[in-house]
């Protein structure tokens, strides 16, 4: 395609992987440049990771900081797990959006810079000034900046160049990166198949365009391999949000009904069901609010239709008291929390890992209950169809925590075969056994069968109140007490069937980092990093969080030293003020301490971005330098 | 061919469930004289009449001294949360349309902590009776001001009386878009409790009906008035409404033909406070009732689900 061209710029460099932003004002269309870009890596083979950039406001001020909104697809030759750490190429829609990627420490000492030039020569002074003091102040920072025309390129094919600029860089990007064309149109023409050609062929013209200017006027040409085995698994790869993907492991789990109130960034799941969920012949209730949206979903649950509620923590926090009807009359209930910067509105369109505790202890009272966590975008998928069966077995709520890094990140991922026995059986409506009462306690497990109403004999009235086996309201001390221990066996019931979890890396060594939840990839390369430098530091990752997995005690007992690695507030224990005796934990440290009674250690950020490979490399191995080679482990520590 | 029945079959004889299948079996525990008795007795006869399988009727119900009813039905029943009996019980009916609903609820339940609920359910208009034992008072937490407390009366958080005049809860109602069924009762009238909650029960969409109710512990002042003094009252009927026993009719002075489907009428008897209307305000056969769209589906197999999902997928797929 490029014969006519000569020299070096016909011979791409051979990279392993890329850091590639795209960011523009809000409306500007650089989020569907930005996923374009990373599901035709996708489809080539590489592995792939996306982070939307999102600002709170739907219409932030133009050419502001804080209204930067776009994508970072990092690309390479092997799967991509995580965000990895700062940009090797970004484009800019103008100068004053980077400032906030700069401040996030998004960028580096050589980041090229791609930015639109058309500010140089805008009508207005002060804009006129802005741009060219931060195209010398970018410089000063060692980025490298390429003034290009992108606004008068596009204003050559369409009048507006607001609506296709995203595209004209599309067709930029697919060029530097040596991408297959034919990919690019073809997304082109998926994206606006239902506008037509009136729409499609003039984007297409753009990219082409874009294409053309990248190849004749940037020195920049790359290539980057697809991994080995990708064309083994391209067949079957999807390529999703983990928003998406709940979405999509909620039909898997023939559940007909998701009953939610808007909220930032859980909504997106539920958009995305209701363009799909009438074939599968489930419906969306909007409620008028979260607690309505759960009580809607429970009061479905107890007629014998598993529902699933998707919010994120202030909806968590308005649900607490139905969370704990369910959990008081073991009404089985699917609960996603796609957790975002907290307390309070806090951060809504960032990510955090602040809502384990609330989901564990959030209800007055003890509220035993499932909590499980996604890691990954194809376990926000699993773990739906796994909730639904474990809400029913279990006759409990499941609470799954997936968070906005999830939810708006972008991975290939193997497509599942579809299994019917994923799906919810049937509703029972058979006759119950009259001599069986509503709550058939086993002694062992806590676990009970659950007359559906429809059932001849086995009416019952479900309450929040203390109650007897046959749901009749009881405040005898004796009942409260051995009704209690039912409700909470059942984690210890559950926990008996569970795995160990996985050691990344040896399982022994100096230094084990546990972790939950998105962090997964940032913190398995952090730990290949340092294993690579010679460190004994080795990784587990919980899916389980109530009950914990079980065999940590063992785990914890071949290290040295145990931490956790996690997205919440910790108090830095050298702070002003910050002693032993008042040093507050990171979440999950917080847990297992209580659990295990051992000094377990935590490094956590509430930076609002997902964590940086390089960052948790940094730190971690100033801990391991720390480490007093003479330090027991905790196995000698408990023998002596 | 006389005396040879064509339908070979064999006769199943049809279960006839009496006032005991619905009534359940726990002690009922009001105190003596609460006109809650009165409405759950009605429920149970509604229900006899209507020989709705116990199994396939739910009694729902907040918090409250009416939210209580669920534990004496024979029925299936979910007693929930302070506020959140509609929420629960339109869940229930959203995909489960074969169940019979009713729900049983307060004046503080249903119009204080209840209010978004009570908005939104009316809006949804899901099959169902609504219930409101409504007493003027907070009872089971013991006489606190509630929503519908007349202005004046003491009560232990206003000890020199309520500040405000009562909440109308009728006009309310009928301001709702897609409200489809209105009515106003007394507890102590037996017969027309019967014919209203009948009625109520037969409307197909949220039928909302207020019940002024004794309670002679906290709040007598709130219906005494009412009970000496029938004057007070407007009693509706019409043909498409109901029709009153002349034997009851005789107890009311002002007795008016109101046509239910007249919405402004309706609200000009819920506005008038000095004669309180009694009877079916108002009723809508024609509004859209919300399970007829969230029950779509219900009968997709399996083999469909997987060729949905499938699909769903490959929107997604390289």
């Amino acid at each position: 395609m490029s014969e006519q061209v000569t020299g070096s710029r016909d011979i791409p460099k051979t990279l392993s992987e890329h850091i590639v932003e795209i960011v523009s004002d809000s409306g500007e269309g650089a989020q569907k440049c930005g996923q374009t870009f990373g599901a035709i890596g996708g489809k080539m083979g590489n592995g792939v990771w996306t982070v939307e950039i999102i600002p709170a406001e739907i219409q932030p001020p133009a050419r502001t900081p804080a209204g930067g909104s776009g994508n970072r697809i990092r690309v390479g030759s092997k799967i991509m797990t995580n965000m990895g750490n700062e940009a090797d190429l970004v484009v800019g829609f103008n100068e004053q959006v980077l400032y906030a990627r700069i401040a996030n420490g998004a960028y580096k000492e050589g980041t090229i810079v791609l930015l639109e030039n058309k500010w140089a020569n805008d009508p207005q002074e002060k804009i006129r000034d802005e741009y060219t003091f931060a195209v010398k102040e970018f410089r000063e920072n060692g980025l490298i900046v390429h003034e290009l025309p992108l606004e008068e390129e596009c204003l050559k094919i369409v009048d507006n160049a607001r609506k296709g600029k995203n595209m004209f860089v599309l067709g930029m990007l697919c060029r530097i990166y040596n991408r297959n064309k034919e990919l690019g149109l073809n997304e082109i023409h998926n994206t606006f198949k239902h506008k037509g050609d009136k729409i499609i062929k003039p984007n297409q013209e753009l990219f082409n365009a874009g294409y053309l200017f990248a190849r004749d006027n940037l020195e920049y040409f790359y290539d980057i391999p697809p991994y080995d085995g990708a064309e083994d698994e391209l067949e079957n790869v999807v390529v999703t949000t983990g928003n998406t993907a709940v979405g999509l492991g909620v039909m898997a789990a023939g559940m007909e009904l998701i009953s939610m109130y808007p909220i930032t960034p859980a909504t997106s799941a539920t958009h995305y069901v209701a363009d799909v969920f009438d074939g599968g012949g489930g419906f969306i209730h909007q409620a008028e609010d979260e607690i309505a949206a759960i009580g809607f979903a429970i009061g479905a649950s107890y007629a014998g239709k598993t529902a699933c509620t998707i919010t994120s923590g202030p909806g968590m926090a308005l649900k607490t008291e139905l969370i704990g009807l369910a959990v008081m009359g073991e009404i089985p209930l699917v609960i996603v929390d796609v957790q975002r910067g907290g307390p309070s509105t806090g951060l809504p369109t960032k990510v955090e890992q602040a809502d384990l505790l609330s989901s564990l202890y959030g209800e007055p009272g003890d509220a035993p209950k499932i909590v499980i966590a996604a890691a990954t975008i194809p376990e926000c998928f699993d773990f739906v169809i796994m909730a639904r069966k474990l809400a029913e077995e279990f006759r409990t709520p499941v609470i799954m925590l997936t968070d906005a890094n999830l939810a708006t990140g972008v991975q290939p991922w193997q497509k599942p075969k579809i299994q019917e026995e994923w799906f919810a059986a049937p509703v029972d409506q058979s006759p119950w056994d009259k001599n069986i009462p509503a709550y058939d306690w086993d002694e062992n497990t806590g676990l009970s069968p659950r007359p559906i109403p429809g059932q001849p004999d086995g009416m019952y009235v479900l309450t929040g109140l203390s109650h007897t086996d046959r749901s009749k309201v009881s405040y005898n001390s004796e009942t409260n007490q051995i009704t209690s221990q039912h409700r909470s066996r059942k984690l210890a019931a559950l926990q008996s069937t569970l795995k160990p979890p996985v050691v990344h890396g040896d399982d022994e060594g100096d230094l084990l980092i546990v972790a939950w939840g998105s962090t997964i990839g940032a913190i398995e390369e952090a730990v290949d990093n340092l294993r690579a430098e010679g460190h004994k530091i080795s990784s587990t990752h919980l899916r389980f969080i109530s009950p914990l997995e079980p065999g940590l005690k063992d785990i914890f007992s071949r290290f040295k030293k145990v931490m956790t690695v996690e997205i919440n507030y910790s108090d830095d224990p050298d702070g002003p003020q910050i002693n032993s005796e008042n040093r507050r934990y990171a979440q999950l440290a917080m847990v297992l301490r209580a659990q295990f009674v051992i000094d377990i250690d935590c490094w956590s950020v509430v930076y609002g971005h997902p964590l940086q490979p390089g960052m948790v490399t940094d730190e971690l191995r100033k801990r391991l330098e720390n480490l007093s080679s003479s330090q027991p482990s905790q196995q000698q520590a408990k023998d002596q | 061919m006389f005396g040879i029945k064509a339908d070979w079959s064999l006769e199943v004889f049809e279960r006839y469930f009496t006032l005991d299948d619905y009534a359940g079996t726990n002690d009922v525990r009001w105190c003596s004289g609460c006109g809650d008795f009165a409405i759950l007795n009605t429920v149970h006869r509604v229900l006899r009449e209507a020989q709705i399988k116990p199994e396939k009727s739910v009694a729902v119900s907040g918090i409250g001294c009416s939210s209580r009813m669920p534990h004496y039905m024979g029925t299936y029943g979910l007693h929930g949360l302070h506020g959140r009996a509609l929420p629960l019980a339109n869940g229930i009916k959203s995909r489960r349309p074969d169940l019979d609903v009713w729900v049983a609820t307060g004046d503080g339940d249903c119009f204080s902590i209840g209010a978004g609920p009570w908005l939104h359910s009316i809006h949804l208009n899901m099959d169902m009776v609504i219930l409101i034992f409504d007493n003027g008072i907070y009872g089971l937490t013991k006489k606190q001001t509630s929503p519908t407390t007349n202005q004046g009366t003491k009560t232990n958080t206003h000890p020199k009386g309520a500040i405000l005049p009562a909440l109308n809860p009728l006009t309310i109602t009928l301001g709702i878009t897609n409200v489809s069924f209105v009515a106003q009762v007394v507890d102590w009238n037996p017969p027309l409790l019967f014919e209203t909650i009948k009625a109520a029960h037969q409307h197909r969409g949220t039928s909302f009906v207020r019940v002024l109710q004794r309670c002679p512990v906290f709040s007598e002042e709130f219906t005494k008035p009412l009970q000496e003094n029938p004057d007070k009252f407007t009693l509706l009927e019409h043909a498409d409404g109901i029709t009153i026993d002349d034997n009851v009719k005789r107890l009311f002075n002002n007795v008016v033909d109101h046509d239910p489907s007249d919405w402004l009428g309706a609200m000009k008897y819920a506005k008038d406070i000095e004669n309180i209307p009694l009877g079916i305000l108002f009723k809508d056969p024609d509004a859209i009732v919300y399970e007829d769209h969230s029950s779509v589906g219900l009968g997709t197999t399996n083999e469909e689900k997987v060729a949905a999902l499938n699909a769903a997928f490959d929107k997604f797929s390289i």
